[in-house]
């Protein structure tokens, strides 16, 4: 496979920034500006999430966000509306994020070709479980040439973590503790868990996620690892800042510069 | 007992089922999927759990002939006595079951979600004599409806998280405790309250369950001489109840088995339970099964008047069961399921949960002969219903 994300990883190993915002919010038709405007910033990769009622694997921001998103009318539907003109404004890698009903009722199918078609790079599903991906989606990502990411945590055992990291393209999210996003308590703990993956050798590079909220945890966990994914953080962000060019360089500049 | 139920490898009856949760959680699932089966089938787990079911829940529960309401109906009905269980309900078979379990597995606390409080004070109860620390994670708007379980939750010594994401009830409760086993996958134990959730919820739940047709099964025999009988009928939210009084009854050639979903104000009006009727088939607290949700994908919050049964979901075997035609699924409304509940306090002296009212609600809809045999699975007692009841029927007048 050969896509955006692939491509970035090749050319940069390290201080990755990858940025997911819930589409839909704060305002339904935010998604193209914020894209513009990130496209305009110094992130490497964005991961945009298609909101769902009842996403387990989150904390209150994205709950609250992926709420708010879906009482203002986004769906998966709308949001590949708004994506057409994606490659007109970024050619920075692309990632969509949320949980399977939806794209179950979308269709796996047309799920995965509507992502090749505006030009999205990747997929992260986390309620998708290892064996449903290999029978159900598998073939259909490699057709279309779109990567699926696959998370690791604390708790993940050694072969499964080699099984995972055979089967995910693009990187391996690497879950920064035992917890849903937003949670801030243990993230710098854990390099004991950090360098035990680092030293796995991986056949995919990968990025940590949950919990990084500011510069000094994205710099503590970019030792890590080739870089870091930060979301409950930038939306608490755009949420009280709105969602001007303005207040997303400011956001980026906090963790970069 | 040999049983028709066992789901595949990863989980699945037929279609419906699954374990579809966060990597996070794979690891908590996969700890209960290796180890449940052997735990349960040990001697001493059974003579444990056989013992404490007998002595200390009140098993078995009577299996009782209604005179009153056989005549009316004109057949053979039976009253199965769930409402005779220690805390009221049959929901202390799974509590004590699984709580049993978490010890064998060396938990120190135990979490649950509840929604109108009888599982969280099932659950309270039994961590109460087992000894061990308990949470539960209930909805911020059902604690405000339903204070007096909350109370007796409180005095059984358990902690209540107030769930305040989402919708504030059933369904985000279960989010949360979900999300908190999370963070503690090694200590905690998740007793989840019906046969929904992430494989092998649905199997554990309806083995300790199927303790009501096992004993039914018995009782009718020394009743009528036939164990099998012509119909079992019992009420559907997630389904706990409705697989233990149907599970060893599946595909026996005879007994014909119907699950009653709540139809809240009508299947059509928007506020309904009514998950069969209108649901379509999806994703819901880690198992594939028929759901109520929007074209989106979104599930919708949905209304029943009894709090036991407002589930946008149903437990992934009665998907299986119902498209595999080994049950039907019917639908009885607020008003109906009101009016049985009613008419068996006054006609029987036995007031029941909301929620087996619409079990009983069903018998007006059948078309019996008289020597149909017909158990009703009483599930559960009115008393936590008594302020529903009479502000339904002050509305009424």
């Amino acid at each position: 496979m050969n896509n955006r994300i692939q491509s970035l990883f090749e050319t940069k190993k390290e201080n990755i920034l990858s940025l997911y915002f819930t589409a839909g919010f704060p305002n339904l038709n935010d998604t193209l500006t914020i894209l513009k405007h990130l496209d305009e910033s110094d992130v490497d990769m964005i991961e945009i999430g298609f909101p769902y009622s009842d996403p387990l694997a989150d904390g209150p921001v994205i709950q609250e966000s992926s709420g708010q998103a879906i009482e203002n009318g986004m769906t998966l539907n709308l949001l590949f509306e708004q994506l057409q003109s994606l490659r007109s404004i970024t050619q920075k890698p692309i990632i969509l994020m949320g949980y399977l009903n939806v794209v179950l009722q979308f269709g796996e199918a047309a799920f995965i070709e509507k992502c090749a078609q505006v030009g999205v790079d990747g997929i992260i599903i986390p309620d998708m479980p290892l064996h449903y991906y290999l029978s159900n989606f598998k073939e259909l990502c490699e057709v279309n040439q779109v990567s699926n990411v696959l998370l690791i945590t604390p708790e993940t055992s050694e072969e499964r973590i080699k099984q995972l990291d055979s089967y995910s393209s693009g990187f391996i999210y690497l879950v920064s503790s035992n917890s849903i996003t937003g949670s801030t308590n243990a993230i710098t703990f854990q390099t004991e868990y950090y360098k035990r993956i680092q030293n796995m050798k991986l056949q995919n590079p990968h990025l940590i996620g949950f919990g990084v909220h500011n510069k000094k945890t994205f710099e503590t966990v970019c030792e890590f690892g080739s870089g870091a994914i930060i979301g409950s953080a930038f939306i608490t962000h755009l949420n009280e800042n709105g969602v001007s060019k303005e207040s997303i360089s400011r956001f980026v500049n906090l963790i970069k510069l | 007992m040999k049983t028709t139920l066992q789901p595949d490898e990863n989980g699945f009856y037929g279609e419906f089922g699954g374990a579809f949760v966060p990597e996070m959680l794979y690891p908590n699932v996969l700890e209960l999927q290796k180890n449940y089966l052997q735990i349960i089938a040990t001697e001493d787990f059974q003579n444990e759990f056989k013992l404490l079911l007998k002595d200390y829940v009140g098993r078995p529960t009577p299996l009782y002939f209604s005179k009153n309401l056989s005549e009316q109906f004109q057949a053979q009905i039976y009253l199965k006595r769930e409402d005779l269980n220690h805390t009221g309900a049959h929901k202390i078979n799974n509590a004590i079951g699984q709580v049993l379990l978490a010890k064998r597995l060396n938990k120190k606390r135990i979490i649950a979600e509840t929604g109108a409080g009888q599982h969280g004070v099932a659950t309270a109860t039994a961590c109460a004599l087992l000894g061990l620390d308990c949470t539960i994670y209930m909805g911020e708007i059902d604690i405000e409806r339903q204070k007096p379980n909350v109370e007796r939750m409180r005095l059984l010594g358990a902690k209540i998280q107030p769930a305040t994401s989402g919708s504030k009830t059933l369904k985000d409760a279960t989010n949360e405790a979900i999300r908190a086993w999370i963070n503690d996958p090694v200590g905690t134990h998740y007793i989840i309250g019906s046969v929904v959730g992430p494989h092998p919820y649905p199997d554990l739940v309806a083995q300790f369950q199927s303790v009501i047709s096992e004993e039914i099964k018995i009782q009718l025999k020394e009743k009528t001489g036939d164990e099998n009988p012509d119909y079992v009928v019992a009420c559907l939210g997630g389904g706990s109840n409705a697989i233990g009084a149907f599970y060893h009854f599946i595909d026996n050639g005879k007994t014909q088995l119907i699950a009653v979903e709540a139809g809240g104000l009508g299947v059509h009006s928007g506020k309904t339970a009514a998950t069969i009727a209108l649901g379509k088939k999806g994703i819901i607290h880690g198992s594939k099964t028929y759901l109520i949700q929007t074209d989106d994908g979104q599930i919708v919050e949905p209304h029943s008047i009894s709090a036991g049964l407002d589930y946008p979901g149903i437990g992934p075997i009665h998907s299986y069961l119902h498209d595999t035609k080994k049950a039907e699924v019917v639908s009885i409304t607020d008003d109906e399921a009101m009016q049985a509940a009613y008419d068996l306090s006054r006609n029987e002296g036995i007031i029941p949960a909301i929620e087996s009212a619409h079990a009983l609600a069903y018998l007006h809809k059948m078309k019996l002969k008289t020597t149909d045999v017909v158990v009703v699975n009483l599930s559960g007692r009115g008393d936590k219903d008594l302020a529903t009841l009479q502000n339904y029927r002050n509305d009424e007048q």
